[in-house]
Order: structure tokens, then sequence, then C-alpha cells
């Protein structure tokens, strides 16, 4: 046997026993048991402390709901706090441990808390800990930080796998209750792509709970005969322990799927620890049907949260499903026909009733008939319960008391509405059932059915859920189907709204979990936080991972009385995703690491490894940043070999993640002529143009250099930040702006690998790659020429004379394929012209060298006259940007100019980030000339150099400011100088 | 989000790229445009309701299109091409 409040009968396997332990406590449990039908079989009561008073608390519900029974799940990493012991499937080696308690369970040392509850009322934080103002970070803020929260994470990082997915269906059935199975079986009986979701691990809702007949046999019997007949069906999917967590935009629903949650935690590194532990999924749906039943109430009265306080459907869930009593002298506390329910079918299993205490006077008599010996107690109520750390007694309004070690309450039942007010729909109030039941606006092709609309009976599911799928069947063109409505009695549901015992003179809990009371509303209620919002943020009701499932409503009530108004009157609970709480984890799927976002590598990256090089990344590419070599200590030394070399030799270095965009059509040039601040119209076929991009409002965007392969055939290349953004902005412009231009896009980024030759000896080192036809000589191919050519016998090439690095350089470019081939072809080659790979530092060192504007320059903030560009930008043509870029304050007579800096003090430091400011100035924001925008160690000078803005720069050549670091702690004197450092006249690159 | 392509039908939100309210932009034709760049750019609007915007399928067919969309309810009532050459009338 396991567990002495075990009973016959329930939907486990008697056969399978499962080991588990509780607080280290080995105990042991059945096959389709939950931590909690588990825990209440071996006569656990107590499983948690609550989160202000430290009270004692046992479990309340059998669903999601619960706000109680919280406990910490795993050991390790794998850590889990806050997990609801009501819907958490039993295996074999469950660990759980209890939570929010200093000391043993038993003997909570923070109890004191409880005492003190005078105190500790709602506001207390507020008005507690405002004074002294200093105690606030030293000695308020660690105190309330080590009392508050309930579990703790483990700190380390998830060792589990999730997932992510994808699925389209015609209907997804939320729920797989008597309304969500009637649902699915007639839209899946006439062909309909069907996907029916369910939070637990046995589809059938209440079925499972209940002794319901249906087509004259057992409830659950007939969920399991429809499941499993559902499982046959082709286009219906199935998907229990499934959670359907948010309705989001035009059918798209967010759900959860625990694929080994109840699984032993697998070994690290087992061959199945790559299986995800949940998947998120991202259904995309035509219709919806929201089958999510209702949700049991309690009521409020004094002391009413003491453990074997429960639900009676949960008290009644336990015997029937799980076999297990929840006490040995059960009472019953209602206010409506349902309760009764609890009372018949625990006589029936034959547990002693000790009472059954209905709100109402019953003038008809009991809805249920029981045995004779129940002691009925109509028109009277529960007023205290007795009881440490769990009840013995409850107290009658008439002083009677009735022993018994569990009470069942029911208030009545909430419709589980949450999902149909995502969108921002108001629930509307319902009478019939006192209750909230979703409004007009829903989620557009959501249909409500069964309990979650406000129709409580078995009977209304039945046809409900039927009736739902006939209609999207016949809006999605499917045929009928033919099956009947299964049959079900309509059992009596009748409820007299009660909420809250007026006798009760201690305190009763309204919700559970953040210990908000009675007294608190009534605070709330004095100090005029007197709307829903407010009642909630002043008291935390509904603040709590089970955000009010069982709280809010009763909340409103107890407002709505101390207000004089109703409940409709006082507000409405809107509810927002997640339904329940969904793992970060989930969310984050397989993006987590390294694998955050995909890594672009360019086409020479195997080799570059091979060497050794050191990556840096460039947005999603992996650029080498510089090549280390035997002996070399510290970045620097690469780096200044790599420029020295490349400037006295020859380097080389792969450009790829340059973007490239293949301009064509017999209007490109006109097209160009507008994007571009420059005239490419007039470019002569083989030549390359440097090009300037303004944004519409005359800031500069972009530059590149663009070429001219044929009469309509342009080739542009942007900045690798920008490559994606200029494409899709040119997209703009051809599509929206000019679609009378005959001139097309595609992006070839991917499609070339592109590689950088430079240094005095780039020409001799080419021309052992190209084939020797082609004439590469300084007459026959000029600076600023292009060509279309082939190398290393006959692989076509594309051949540019262009120059970052201010050096006799080249870009030579081949398709994508042969990137690898050509790298080592390069290297090779380069051996005898003593030719380096240098990375994307020494690409930086070399640029602030010439004074070339890059992503530190084209900074979103600096027009063309900012970076000396104005003899760039043609005033014979209208260009995206010229408009604006004539406003007066972009051409300020003071404008900031990009000029060179070299510190006075030719050993002293430069950085990025330096602001100018005159000798004698004071740092301050009205002082500022401006700023160092780029800076590096010139190998070649000897010294540090920078480039940077500064007003009327081009005026001031010679002159001394200060370089003001206080990031860095710097204040230098520097020197106005031209930004070419190096080669001026450009005879290197022209050579 | 399902955002309907004219050219490729409905696709979700990830695959585009939000280009903003559409608005009509000033011609270049040299003329001094000032105010109209001006309005165009920096006069936007924040409806509560329907609004015609650009997307940008990026991760599709690389059409720019424009959809009408209710601000409120993420209803989208209208989508076409924004190429008006190719918008249907």
């Amino acid at each position: 046997m396991t567990g002495r409040f075990r009973i016959p009968g329930g939907l486990v396997d008697r056969t399978q026993p499962i080991g588990f332990s509780f607080n280290g406590r080995e105990l042991s449990g059945l096959q389709g048991d939950t931590l909690a039908s588990a825990l209440l079989a071996n006569g656990q009561r107590l499983v948690g402390r609550s989160f202000k008073y430290h009270r004692p608390r046992g479990i309340l519900s059998a669903g999601p709901e619960e706000p109680n029974a919280l406990v910490q799940l795993h050991r390790g990493a794998r850590l889990e706090p806050n997990t609801k012991a009501t819907v958490t499937e039993l295996f074999a080696g469950l660990a759980a441990t209890s939570q929010n308690h200093l000391g043993s369970l038993d003997f909570d040392l923070l109890a004191v808390n409880d005492l003190l509850s005078p105190f500790l009322t709602a506001g207390f934080y507020y008005k507690t800990f405002m004074w002294p103002k200093s105690f606030w970070e030293k000695v308020y803020e660690p105190l309330i930080r080590s009392s508050a929260g309930l579990g703790r994470l483990s700190g380390e990082a998830d060792p589990d796998h999730y997932d992510k997915g994808f699925l389209h269906c015609d209907l997804l059935v939320i729920g797989a209750g008597p309304a969500g199975l009637s649902a699915a079986l007639a839209a899946g009986e006439s062909g309909a792509r069907v996907i029916l979701a369910d939070e637990d691990f046995v589809m059938g809702g209440r079925l499972n709970s209940e002794t319901h007949a249906v087509n004259g046999q057992p409830g659950h019997e007939w969920a399991a005969r429809t499941v499993a007949e559902l499982a046959e069906m082709e286009t219906v999917r199935l998907m229990p322990r499934t959670t359907v967590f948010g309705a989001f935009d035009h059918g798209i629903y967010g759900v959860l799927e625990r694929r080994r949650d109840h699984l032993p935690p697998l070994a690290d590194g087992s061959s199945d620890s790559r299986q995800p532990r949940q998947i998120l999924w991202h259904i995309y749906t035509k219709r919806a049907i929201l089958a999510s039943g209702s949700i049991e109430r309690p009521i409020a009265f004094t002391n009413n949260d003491r453990p074997g306080i429960m639900l009676a459907g949960a008290v009644r869930a336990y015997a029937n499903r799980f076999g297990v009593a929840c006490g040995q002298r059960v009472a019953v506390f209602t206010n409506n026909d349902d309760g009764w329910r609890t009372a018949a079918d625990l006589q029936d299993k034959d547990i002693d009733i000790a009472a059954v205490v209905d709100t109402r006077s019953l003038p008809d008599g009991p809805p249920i008939h029981l045995n004779a010996r129940v002691p009925i107690h109509a028109g009277e109520e529960v007023v205290d319960t007795r009881g440490r750390r769990g009840i013995t007694k409850l107290v009658l309004a008439s002083g009677k008391r009735v022993r018994a070690d569990c009470l069942a309450v029911s208030g009545g039942w909430n419709p589980s509405i949450h999902l149909s007010s995502h969108h921002g729909g108001r629930p509307v109030w319902n009478d019939n059932i006192a209750g909230f039941v979703p409004g007009e606006r829903h989620p557009p092709n959501l249909s409500v059915a069964g309990a979650a609309g406000g129709s409580l009976t078995l009977g209304s599911a039945f046809r409900e859920g039927t009736a739902q799928a006939a209609a999207v069947l016949d809006s999605l063109g499917y045929p009928p189907s033919r099956r009947p409505v299964p049959e079900a009695s309509d059992e009596p549901a009748a409820i007299s709204a009660f909420w809250h015992v007026r006798e009760s003179r201690g305190r009763a809990w309204i919700d559970f979990q953040n210990d908000v009371t009675d007294k608190d509303v009534r605070l709330s209620h004095r100090e005029g936080y007197r709307s829903v919002e407010h009642l909630k943020r002043y008291t935390t009701l509904g603040m709590s991972t089970d955000q009010g499932k069982t709280a809010n409503v009763n909340g409103l009530a107890a407002m709505a009385k101390l207000s004089g108004r109703t409940i409709p009157e006082t507000g409405t609970t809107v509810f927002r995703p997640p339904w329940t709480p969904v793992a970060i984890a989930a969310f984050a799927g397989r993006s987590r690491g390294r694998d955050f976002r995909p890594v672009r590598l360019t086409p020479s990256h195997r080799w570059a490894e091979e060497q050794g090089a050191v990556f840096v990344e460039t947005g999603s590419w992996l650029r080498a940043q510089w090549f280390p070599r035997p002996g070399e200590h510290g970045w620097r030394q690469s780096v200044d070999r790599e420029v020295r070399t490349t400037r006295n030799t020859a380097g080389f270095c792969d450009v790829t993640t340059l973007g490239k965009i293949d301009i064509k059509g017999t209007d490109a040039g006109t097209f160009l002529d507008r994007v571009y601040t420059g005239t490419f119209s007039t470019l002569p076929i083989g030549r390359v143009r440097y090009g300037l991009m303004l944004r519409e409002d005359g800031i500069a965007y972009d530059d590149g250099t663009t070429a001219r392969l044929g009469e309509s055939h342009y080739l542009m290349t942007t900045t690798t930040a920008n490559a994606v953004l200029v494409f899709r902005q040119l997209e703009f412009a051809r599509q929206c702006l000019w679609p009378d231009l005959d001139v097309h896009l595609v992006s070839v980024t991917d499609g070339w690998a592109q590689f950088s030759v430079a240094g005095p000896h780039s020409r001799d080192l080419l021309r052992t790659i190209i084939d020797p036809q082609h004439d590469i000589s300084n007459a026959a191919f000029p600076f600023m020429a292009c060509s279309e050519l082939t190398v290393c016998g006959g692989c076509a090439a594309r051949l540019f004379r262009i120059s970052f690095s201010g050096e006799l350089a080249y870009e030579l470019a081949v398709p994508a394929r042969f990137g690898d081939s050509m790298i080592r072809r390069i290297a090779q080659s380069g051996l005898a012209f003593d030719a380096v790979p240098y990375g994307t530092e020494a690409l930086g060192v070399m640029r602030i060298e010439k004074g070339h504007a890059s992503g530190n320059e084209l900074d979103g903030q600096t027009t063309a006259l900012n970076l000396g560009l104005s003899a760039m930008v043609s005033t014979k043509k209208d260009f995206i940007g010229m408009t604006l870029a004539k406003r007066p304050e972009l051409n300020r007579k003071d404008a900031v100019r990009l000029m060179g800096f070299i510190p006075v003090d030719r050993a002293a430091p430069l950085a990025a980030g330096a602001h100018f400011l005159a000798r004698d100035a004071d740092p301050t924001t009205e002082n500022d000339q401006g700023w160092m925008s780029s800076a590096a160690h010139s190998p070649i000078l000897g010294h540090d150099i920078g480039i940077g803005f500064i007003e009327r720069g081009h005026e001031r050549v010679g002159e001394i400011v200060r370089a003001w670091d206080a990031v860095r702690g710097r204040d230098t004197d520097v020197e106005i100088v031209s930004p070419h450092f190096l080669d001026p006249k450009g005879d290197r690159l022209r050579g | 989000m399902l955002i309907p392509c004219p050219f490729c039908g409905h696709r979700d939100q990830a695959e585009f790229a939000y280009g903003g309210p559409a608005r009509a932009l000033p011609e270049l034709d040299g003329q001094d445009g000032t105010h109209a760049w001006r309005t165009a750019l920096y006069s936007g609007y924040n409806p509560r309701g329907p609004v015609t915007e650009l997307w940008f399928h990026a991760n599709g067919c690389e059409s720019w299109i424009q959809i009408t969309r209710d601000t409120v309810t993420h209803r989208i009532t209208r989508s076409c091409l924004a190429n008006p050459r190719e918008r249907e009338p």
C-alpha cells in the first residue's frame, strides 16, 4: 500500500509504485499520481509556508490554480523553485523540498511574523521603511531581500535543452475536458486539421475527477475511449502536458509542451541529454475553441488557510481520480449545489462526512440526497477553524463546533476566461453563476465552449463543444459532423453568491499565496485605494505565480461590499499572457550562449584558424583580428608587424564582409545619381568611384565604392555594418520612390569572396595569380580601375584597384566557393614577396593613418561637411538628403571638421572618446569643441595618432588643444594636424 | 502577427522589417523643398485605429508592402505592394 490515505478506485496504477522524497523523507506513490496526490496519500498535509506570515500551508487545489503547495524540485543546477505540486507528475526518484521557511518546515523560525501580523498589513513597507533615508541601502533593502521571495534559484546555468517549433492547424482546441473532447471529435471526424492541447498528462479534464456517466458509461472511460479514437485520426494531433499560455495576434497561440518534466532527469552527457526538456510552440490557427473549464474559488472566513482546508472539487478529484482521501472526517462548506457532490462522492467511498454547511437556507431540501446520518447545517456559516499544523475543528456561526480533519470549501466556479481577454477584452459579469464570463471582444476566431464560457453543467459542455465545432467546420468549408452529442445529464448547479463570512473575527484569507486577508482589503479601502488596479498594487492581491486564480474575484467581492457597489461596478479582472509561468529558457530555446544568433564565417575562416588567428565579432561576422606569430607578446606586436610589413612589402586581408549590391538596368546610373551625393552615370566602364550616401535628413549614412562593370551594370559596396540596411533602403527607393526606373538590385555579399592585397609588392604578387593575358600594369590598370578577368587558369574573378590602406592595393573577388582556395593561393604566392595576412586591427590602424572615415566617424550625427567630404557632394543634381543637408544649422561656420591629432608629448597615449577643449578652458559642455572618434598607435610614425571632429578644424592646423578624457582620467595636449598622416598626396596608391 | 504579403501570402512578422508609416516623400526635382521634406520626415502621426504602414519582406520576396493595420486590434484590413505601379486600384 502506498500511504495510509489511499482508498480504492481512481486512475492510478496500483501495480506501479513510485519512490520519491519530500524534504529528504522517502515516500511512495503510484503511477498516475501528481506530487500533491502522493503527498496527501502519505498523510503529508503541511507542504509549505506562506509568503509573508510563514503560516503552515497545505494543498488547496488539484490544478494549475494552486497558490500554496509550491515546492522546489530536483537538486544542483536543475533546482526548480515554485513548482506547483498539484500539476507535477510523479516519477521515480523525484526529490521535492518545501520552501520559504527558516529552520524546518514544522518549526519555521519566521513564523514569528504571524504574531507580528498587526504590523505587517498592506502598505507596511511603504510606511515603515521610509526613514531614516540612509537606512535604505544598508539595512532595509538587504533585510527585505533576504526575506522576500519563495524558492531559491540554483545560480547555475540551466543544463537542460529547450526548443522551439511551429505548427499549423484549422482548429486548436484548448482543453481536453468534455467540451474540448467533443469539439475535437466532431472536427476531427470531418477531416479538419485539429490540435487538442491540455495541461494535464491524462486528457479528460473534470471527467476524470467526477462520477458522471456519459453515454451510459463512466465519464473517465468515455474520455479514455474518445482520446484513443482521436489518436487514430490522421488529421488530429493530441498534445497532453501542453499549456496554451497566450493568445497572440492573428490566430497565433503560444504553447508550452513539457516533454521531459515527468521523467527522471538525465545524467549529463547521456545519449538523450540533447532531447529538449520543453518545447515552445507557435501554433498558427484558423480557428480556436477555448474549452479551458473553470476554477473553483474559496470562501473567506477566519483561519481559512490551514492545511486540510481545500477546494471541494479538489477533494473530489483526489478521491475519484487519485484514490486518495484528503481526510478521515471531511466537512463541506458550500454556497452552491456543486459542493454537495463532494459529500455525495466521499460518502460513496465510505469516508466519514462530518457535516455539510450550506450558506443557503435550502427551503426545498438538499440538492443532492445524502445518507440520513450526515449532519446538514443549512443557512449556516463556518466562522473559524482550529488546528496548528492542520485543521482539527471548525466553528459555526451558531457556536457549534464540528470535529474534522478536512474541510472542503466551494464558493462557486470561475470560468477560466484568461485567454479570451489576452487581446484586451473585458470580461462581463454573469449573475447566474456569480462569475465573470468572456466579454464581446475576445481574440478573433476564438470561440468559447463549456465551463470556460459559464456553462457549468456537463450536458451543456458537450452541447457547446459540439456546436462550436460545427460552426468552425461550416466556416472553413468542411462537411458537418454526424456525431451525436454525447449524452449526459444536466446536474444541479444552482448557486447563491456568497463570498465572505461577516462574523469573522480574525483574519480571513483572500489571496493565499501573497497572504492578503480581508483586513488588508479593508485597509486599502480606508486609505483610498479602491479601484481594482490600486487594490492590487497596494495589497499585492493577485500578484503571484498563480496571478490570483483563486483570489481575484473574492478580492473584488470584498471591495465591492465595502464600497457599496456591485462587483461589475467595482471592476473586472483583465488577464495578460502567460496563463501560467513559462520558463525564460523556453523562450530562449536554442538561442543561448554561442548559439544566441547565427555566426557568419568568412570564406577564409578555416585557413585563418589554421594560422592561429584571433577572431573578433563584427556584427554577426567573425573576422580575423590579428595573426599572432611565435615570439610575439600581446596584440600590439602582431598588429605593428602586420602594418609595417604591408606598407613595406605586401599584406592581404579578407574583406568579404563588406556589403555588395549588384545593380543592373538601363537606368542604373540614374538610380545611383539619386542615392549617392556624387555622380555615377558618368563613371566610365571599368572604373570605380567612392560614393557617399546621405539619409533623407541630410546626415551622412554610409560610404563605399561603386564599380561600373558594364553599360548598365554596377557593383556597389557598403560598410559591413550597414550592408543589410542599405540594401533595404535602396529597395525602398527602387520600389516605392522611382518605380519607373529600369533597375534591379541583388545582394551578392555572400556570393563573392573578396580579398584586399595591399603594399608595394601587391601588383607583382597578383601577377602570379591573375591569368597572364590580363594586363594589370599601372598604365593599363590605374588607380580606381576595375575589371572582370580570370585567375588561376580560367576561374572567373573581379579585380578592383582600390585602397583603404593608402598603399598600392587591389581587391580581388572570386566566387565564394573558391574563397578558401584563393586565400591559400595568395598566402602561398605571397611567400616570395614577404606578404603577410593582416586582420581588422591592422586594417583599422592603416585607415586611421590615412584619415579615412569609418563607422566611428559615420555615427549618425555627422554631415559631409563635418567629414571633409564636401567635394564629394554634387551641386548639379538632386539626391536623397540634399535638401535637408542645406539646413543652416548643419552649415554653421563653426561646424566641426574631421582632423588629425597627435600628442605633443609623443609618448602620450590617445583614445577615442576624448573631448577637445581650449588649453585654458574648464571641462564643461559649453567649452566642448569636439571629440576624438578614432585613435591608434601608428607603427610607421612611432606614436599614437587620432582622428576626430573639432570646430573649424580646417582653419586651426598647428594649434594645440586638450584632449580631455574623463573616462580614462587623461588630459593630453594634442596638436591639430591634417587627418592624412601618411602620403597625403597619394603617391603610393597611384604608383 | 501574420502579415499578408501580396506575393507570398500570409507570413510571420519575423520575416519582415518594419518601415514606419507610409508617407509621401517630395520629388527629387532640385526645387527647394525644405518645408516639404521636413513635414514628410518629422510631422509623424500616431493614431489610435487604422494606420497605413510599410513593411519589407526581408526574409521573403524582398517586396516593400503597404498594409492598413489597426493599432488597437492589429487587424490588417488591406495589403498591397508599396510600388505605386503595381498597387492594386
